[in-house]
């Protein structure tokens, strides 16, 4: 009796639903083995939010130690029993945290959890697709990202501790169990984890790609995607070259370690033993990790570019200015993101001719991120501006990737960097332009994309205590160790004792502990205020709640698979059209036609 | 039981916090959406340019105050150029920083949302464009030749006359190495290498027989130095701060780094007006769970102090390896002085 009802649903449904049929949906296959792209995304978002707090807690942890080297922590003892010792932090403990907290957020959190999220979920609403060129490819790539984070979370049990080379993982160190216990087991399953990982992120980005080529709706041309599918294009684009040179270091390195190879290793005397590996090179690990590495920054940031130009134009009510600019400083960015990757490397030992390309080439990438900013600030000039929540953590990020990427100037130059490299200023500087900068652009994306992921409102008051507090709380934290690192306090230190130059700041160490702290708990008022909304927000009425041009606020206000229960949209229009006229709405859709007026006022554009 | 009280603490805060942001929301939902959102953009925008002007007085303040006590007085030549490319490049990044924010959060706030006003449709203006790709275009390249024009300079081959030092890492010291009289480093061979010979030199060739190690790093002022810098088990990095000099230590590869030191530590104990103070070599490359311990002195002496120093210091070779070839009980002896000379000496 139940199926014949079902299927005569099925039938009724046939001809509104165009094309798109009714499956008797079980919890599995509704919400764990999903093919909706906007359940993978979901998905992604609620594991990334678990990853991140993980990883945020294990920066409280080494805070912790960084403010306070002499005193004991007896009740961090009982929750981290493995990791202290007579209630302090343990160094190969210190190291391995700094190390998981550092591969955490910027691959689990920044990548997959940003891209997974956003890409999946804006890339078809935005675009009118039904769903991911292949869905079951994306479902595989949510899945792959699940076992490499499980691999990753039991490297935390392992008796001989995680991984603790740092997240750049540089050989020698981390070839070698005898240089340091996490360079056992733990690295053994960081590898593991990782080689998973990229193939996750290369299904992901092979799908956000092939949609965006393929299934634009009618009417959708290149230049009339908004500019997040531009931003995601682009991360996919980057992704899907520079991952696999990552795979290839971490298989060479397996190699290595397991093997007997020398791909990286060279000429090595450790515990009173000299190895046999010869005539490798522990550099060229670094050209191969930083050459995703440094795209792997650009693909941290464009989605949060992407988001936070989508959301100041909606909420200024006037069109992103200088769209095309946008898109074609995103290509600039991408190109040269590939060509600056030596960098970080300044101080190996690299030819200086070499070294000086790679300023050149440093620098001018700063030419398409200022050309951003003031597009961004031009965009919000004699705007009518709404301040969201999601528009304040926007505006947010343009004000933390300007103070963030000033300084990559400094460093860029490597005559600088000879003070600089791998100072405390490289940690100010890298976590407010890409970590700071890309949780920004995350967070203003959840808030303004959540009525469309579950129907309902986050509290607002919550989220305004979230961003105030956040936002003031990140500059306390990171921008004394601008400082720090000016002074010469060099990064990845258990501790600054036994330096005289580098204990004189402990103040300021205990300062930037405190904000960290306080940093870390407000965000489990965003936590609280995601979850609850989910269940007990405020309903969303009106299927446009911020009057927004794009196609995704076309669909239903809890669209089903398939997100438009008739035809398809038709786009007519670019999708920044706020304010075009002094009467009427400040906003007109891309599904609306060009009227006559509109028509002839292009015409005249032209001529 | 602490634990669980101060667990139950952040709890009650959070709930307080949640009923609070609840209530709030009852009473905005009485409204039309219109009315709070010009409210609540009121309030919003205050709150922003308030923390806007609070974070900009803040960085100024701080790096107005704190610039000289953390850009430390540079001990050698090249850190005086680098110092002068820092304030190039602090009065333009500077002046981008402080504009570019002011306008963010003064536009947030000056442009917040009215209900019976239309924002301004401008969506593009080619000459506005074409200005900030070219002018920042230009001061770039204006740093990027500052920059270029010194790193050559920094990276130059080291004057002839230069005096050789060669600083050895492993985990978790340093071993200094000094070429006597001849002023040349005795060759090393990996092959050499064991428990007995940790750098692997080759003692059979009479340069390296008048090679000295040392246990603290002794350079004159004003001469060159060109220090070779090498590891044996993993990459360390040979880090002077006052000198502003960094250079990886990568096993396999010798890498090289020159520099004239300017300031003997007596002179920057007057500077600092501290009694105390001494230049340090630290590592800056983790290099395992020791790699923030790996400390030796540095001594910047003038030239005659130089020359009494090294004349004091004996041959390796003569002090242990040609008497431990001689007399097998020797052996011991040389490896305690070999573990000695990889710690700090203070």
């Amino acid at each position: 009796m139940a199926t014949t009802t079902i299927q005569e649903h099925g039938v009724a449904t046939q001809h509104t639903e165009a094309g798109h049929h009714h499956h008797e949906e079980t919890f599995f296959t509704k919400y764990v083995f999903s093919t909706d792209h906007k359940m993978i995304a979901k998905q992604f978002l609620i594991t990334g939010m678990v990853w991140a707090f993980i990883g945020g807690l294990f920066s409280v942890v080494f805070r912790v130690q960084l403010a306070w080297p002499d005193e004991t922590f007896p009740m961090l003892e009982v929750l981290f029993s493995n990791w202290f010792d007579e209630g302090r932090l343990a160094p190969e403990a210190y190291y391995a945290l700094v190390t998981m907290h550092g591969t955490i957020m910027v691959f689990f959190v920044l990548t997959a959890a940003l891209s997974g999220t956003f890409a999946n979920m804006l890339i078809p609403y935005q675009i009118g697709a039904r769903d991911m060129a292949s869905p079951i490819m994306n479902a595989m790539s949510y899945w792959l990202f699940f076992l490499s984070s499980m691999i990753m979370l039991a490297s935390v049990f392992l008796p001989t501790g995680m991984a603790s080379g740092g997240w750049t993982i540089y050989p020698p160190l981390s070839a070698l169990p005898q240089a340091s216990p996490g360079s056992g087991m733990g690295m053994t399953l960081w590898l593991a984890s990782m080689a998973i990982f990229i193939a996750s992120t290369l299904l992901g980005g092979i799908n956000y790609i092939s949609t965006v080529l393929n299934l634009r709706t009618k009417g959708m041309t290149m230049f009339r995607m908004p500019l997040t599918v531009w931003a995601l294009f682009f991360t996919a684009i980057i992704g899907l070259l520079s991952f696999p040179v990552l795979l290839s270091a971490a298989v060479l390195l397996i190699f290595d370690r397991h093997l007997g190879t020398s791909f990286f290793l060279s000429d090595i005397y450790i515990g009173g033993q000299a190895l046999d590996y010869s005539g490798g090179s522990a550099i060229l690990f670094q050209h191969l990790f930083w050459f995703l590495g440094h795209p792997e920054v650009y693909i941290v940031i464009l989605p949060a570019m992407g988001m936070v130009s989508e959301i100041l134009a909606v909420n200024s009510r006037k069109p992103i200015f200088g769209y095309k600019a946008m898109i074609f400083s995103i290509l600039g960015i991408t190109v040269l993101g590939f060509i600056v990757w030596a960098h970080h490397m300044f101080m190996t030992g690299l030819n200086p001719f070499l070294g000086s390309v790679f300023v050149l080439f440093t620098l001018l990438i700063a030419v398409p991120s200022a050309v951003k900013v003031f597009n961004w600030l031009t965009t919000i000039w004699r705007g009518n501006i709404r301040l969201t929540p999601a528009s304040l953590f926007a505006l947010g990020f343009v004000s933390v990737f300007i103070s963030g990427g000033v300084t990559g100037i400094w460093l860029g130059n490597a005559t600088i960097d000879i003070q600089l490299h791998d100072t405390y200023f490289v940690v100010a500087h890298f976590h407010i332009v890409m970590g700071i900068a890309a949780f920004f652009g995350m967070f203003a994306g959840v808030y303004h994309w959540y009525p469309k992921m579950y129907g309902r409102f986050m509290n607002e008051n919550l989220a305004y205590i979230h961003f105030f507090v956040t936002f003031i709380g990140s500059y306390l934290i990171f921008w004394p160790m601008h400082y720090l690192g000016m002074s010469g306090v060099p990064r990845r230190y258990y501790s600054f004792n036994e330096f005289k130059a580098f204990s004189e700041y402990n103040d300021m160490n205990v300062l930037i502990t405190i904000a960290a702290i306080v940093v870390f708990f407000v965000q489990l008022v965003f936590v609280i205020n995601f979850f609850y909304s989910i269940f007990k927000g405020r309903k969303v009425t009106d299927p446009n709640p911020w009057k927004a041009n794009t196609l995704e606020w076309t669909t239903p206000i809890n669209p089903g698979h398939g997100n438009w229960p008739g035809e398809l949209p038709v786009v007519h229009r670019w999708p920044y059209d706020y304010s075009k006229f002094e009467d009427g709405p400040d906003y007109i859709m891309q599904t609306e036609p060009m009227t006559e007026q509109e028509k002839q006022m292009e015409l005249n554009q032209k001529h | 039981m602490q634990i669980f009280l101060i667990l139950l603490a952040i709890v009650l805060v959070l709930v307080v916090i949640l009923q609070v942001g609840k209530a709030v929301e009852l009473i905005s939902v009485m409204k039309t959406e219109d009315e709070y959102r010009e409210e609540s953009s009121e309030s919003n925008g205050l709150w922003f340019i308030l923390t806007g002007i609070f974070l900009l007085i803040f960085v100024v303040a701080t790096a107005y105050t704190s610039y000289d006590k953390f850009l430390p007085v540079p001990a050698s030549e090249h850190g005086v150029w680098i110092e002068s490319l820092i304030n190039v490049t602090l009065f333009f990044t500077g002046t981008v920083f402080l504009a570019t924010n002011f306008l963010l959060f003064y536009f947030s706030w000056k442009y917040r949302y009215k209900r019976d006003r239309k924002a301004y449709y401008f969506p593009d203006n080619n000459k506005l464009e074409l200005a900030w790709t070219v002018v920042p275009a230009i001061v770039l390249t204006v740093l990027v030749a500052m920059g270029i024009d010194k790193w050559f300079k920094i990276f130059a081959d080291a004057p002839e006359d230069a005096i050789k030092i060669e600083a050895t890492a492993k985990q978790f010291g340093w071993y200094i190495r000094y070429p006597g009289i001849d002023n040349e480093l005795g060759p090393r061979d990996f092959t050499l290498t064991n428990a007995e010979n940790e750098l692997g030199i080759n003692w059979n060739k009479t340069s390296s027989q008048d090679d000295f190690l040392a246990d603290e790093i002794v350079i004159p002022v004003n001469t060159p130095i060109l220090v070779n810098i090498a590891a044996l088990d993993v990459i360390h990095n040979f880090y002077l701060p006052e000198f502003r000099l960094m250079m990886d230590a990568v096993p396999g590869v010798t890498t090289k780094f020159w520099f004239r030191p300017t300031i003997t530590t007596a002179e920057m104990r007057e500077i600092k007006g501290d009694a105390e103070f001494d230049y340090e070599l630290a590592c800056n490359q983790l290099c395992g769970s020791g790699h923030w311990n790996m400390k030796k002195t540095v001594r910047v002496v003038t030239e005659p102090e130089y020359r009494a120093w090294a004349a004091e210091q004996k041959s390796y070779y003569e002090q242990f390896v040609k008497k431990a070839d001689e007399a097998p009980e020797a052996v011991a002896e040389k490896a305690d002085a070999a573990a000695e000379l990889l710690s700090d000496k203070k």
